[in-house]
């Protein structure tokens, strides 16, 4: 069964249509990668995905269940969708860290948060929060940042920043982890400590789709690459087919223009 | 009775209105806020034109309408003190609430979809992301508004309110005319310790940058 089914989506903002009926679905452990000149759709997708924006139209399934359908009359509730949305994990273009926080609150701050729901909550209170903490510990140094724990954002570098980001997703255990262009805010001597931290994410069977333009990393590190243009998904397939022997005319347009290093 | 102790009673009633403004105009302002940021048009139209009212016309004109417009509606004002502070609660609420949507307006977009993405409701969103950096934005602004109003309160002599400015004044009207300066020393003080509190709290606050 498909971890991710999208089916049909559409978008539209005011008269522009950024979305024009994208579907696609992936598997367990897989990484696709999502190309595409400005303007094609490719962040609307996965904010779409996300519940960030609303589409309005189409569905998404996640583990064969229904989490979202435009057709729907009646607006689901806040708590569902929060419910929804923690399948997914985002990391920003921007990072978007909490700037009065921590690394280490950054990162603990959501799943403290959500211990609360918890039914042994008020009786375990302290393990639940240590086991929290221990967790986001270990993360912080799975992206390299163990000198860092309680440093603020505002005296990290942008890879350092993007690189807790990261962690701060994946404290929540999503089943899929998003990326809108995690290198685009970064200089390009820091790209490459990102990438190094989502290339060891994909060795460890993480399922994740990635917006970039980073062409030669997404060939290194997908495993199907979807190229999109004015709104549609104009080509799909494995990394070598699609980026080395292209048949979509905007696809080979957009190659010849971008560096494929 | 001396002049220092006359001013300092004087004083009293300054700092009385002061704090009384203070606690009461920041809850208000928050409410007129949350009435001038609504979706629901109608309110946040009214909000609005009330703001523009309290803010576009003077504060003593503010204070006379405090104390004589209930009585054209039949029910004159009782104590001129609690006309003094409607006065000043609603004028510094309304001046506040624009600082306040200011503050809330400038933190990025990315800040609420973070707290969103990871499973946050719009409340937490609000209180444990939001919140603590509007506070650190307005602080300036507000420690201005704050400043100010200290010495706002002088107005409430227009509406017979015995302050340290009515104080002073009645001893420069039998020729002694010093008190009426030295009342600015009760001021400056005042005003000095505040800076200092403010400027502690910025200090405070300025552990992380952004």
């Amino acid at each position: 069964m498909s971890i991710l089914d999208v089916k049909n989506m559409h978008k539209s903002f005011g008269n522009t249509e950024v979305l024009n009926g994208v579907g696609f679905s992936m598997e367990q452990g897989e990484v696709i990668s999502i190309l595409g000149s400005s303007g094609s759709g490719k962040t609307t997708l996965l904010r779409c995905i996300n519940f960030l924006e609303r589409a309005d139209e189409g569905q998404i399934y996640v583990e064969g269940n229904l989490v979202f359908d435009a057709a729907e009359t009646k607006n689901r509730s806040a708590a569902q969708i929060r419910k929804a949305q923690l399948n997914f994990g985002m990391v920003f273009q921007q990072f978007n860290l909490f700037p009065q926080y921590s690394v280490l609150e950054n990162i603990t701050l959501a799943p403290k948060l959500l211990a609360k729901e918890r039914g042994d909550f008020k009786s375990n209170k302290k393990e639940i929060f240590s086991e929290i903490e221990k967790n986001a510990l270990e993360l912080i140094d799975r992206v390299g940042l163990a000198e860092k724990v309680n440093n603020y954002p505002c005296e990290l570098s942008g890879g350092q920043q993007q690189r807790v980001s990261i962690a701060r997703a994946l404290a929540l255990n999503p089943k899929i982890l998003l990326f809108d262009e995690p290198t685009s805010a970064l200089d390009p001597e820091l790209t490459g400590e990102i990438l190094k931290v989502i290339r060891a994410l994909a060795d460890q069977n993480m399922t994740m789709i990635i917006v970039t333009h980073e062409i030669g990393f997404a060939k290194n590190v997908s495993d199907r690459i979807i190229f999109m243009d004015r709104g549609v998904v104009a080509e799909e397939g494995s990394p070598e087919d699609v980026i080395d022997h292209p048949k979509n005319e905007r696809t080979k347009e957009f190659l010849s223009l971008v560096d494929r290093k | 009775m001396n002049a220092w102790q006359s001013l300092l009673n004087g004083f009293g009633v300054n700092c009385m209105l002061f704090a009384v403004t203070l606690v009461l105009a920041v809850p208000l302002g928050l409410i007129i806020t949350l009435g001038t940021m609504a979706k629901f048009k109608p309110l946040k139209w009214v909000m609005k034109t009330f703001v523009w009212i309290i803010r576009g016309t003077p504060l003593m004109l503010q204070l006379f309408v405090a104390l004589y417009a209930p009585g054209l509606f039949g029910h004159p004002m009782s104590s001129r003190m609690t006309a003094a502070l409607i006065a000043l609660v609603i004028n510094y609420a309304a001046y506040f609430s624009e600082i306040f949507r200011g503050g809330i307006e400038s933190i990025p977009v990315g800040q609420y979809e973070a707290g969103q993405v990871l499973g946050l409701t719009k409340v937490q969103v609000f209180f444990k992301i939001v919140l603590f950096q509007v506070i650190k934005r307005i602080t300036p602004a507000m420690g201005n508004e704050i400043i100010t109003l200290v010495k706002d309160t002088a107005l409430a002599r227009v509406i017979g309110i015995t302050e340290i400015l009515m104080s002073a004044s009645r001893f420069a009207a039998s020729g002694v005319i010093w008190p009426l300066f030295a009342s600015g020393l009760y001021f400056l003080a005042f005003t000095a310790l505040l800076s200092a509190l403010l400027s502690y709290a910025e200090k405070r606050l300025n552990y992380y940058q952004g």
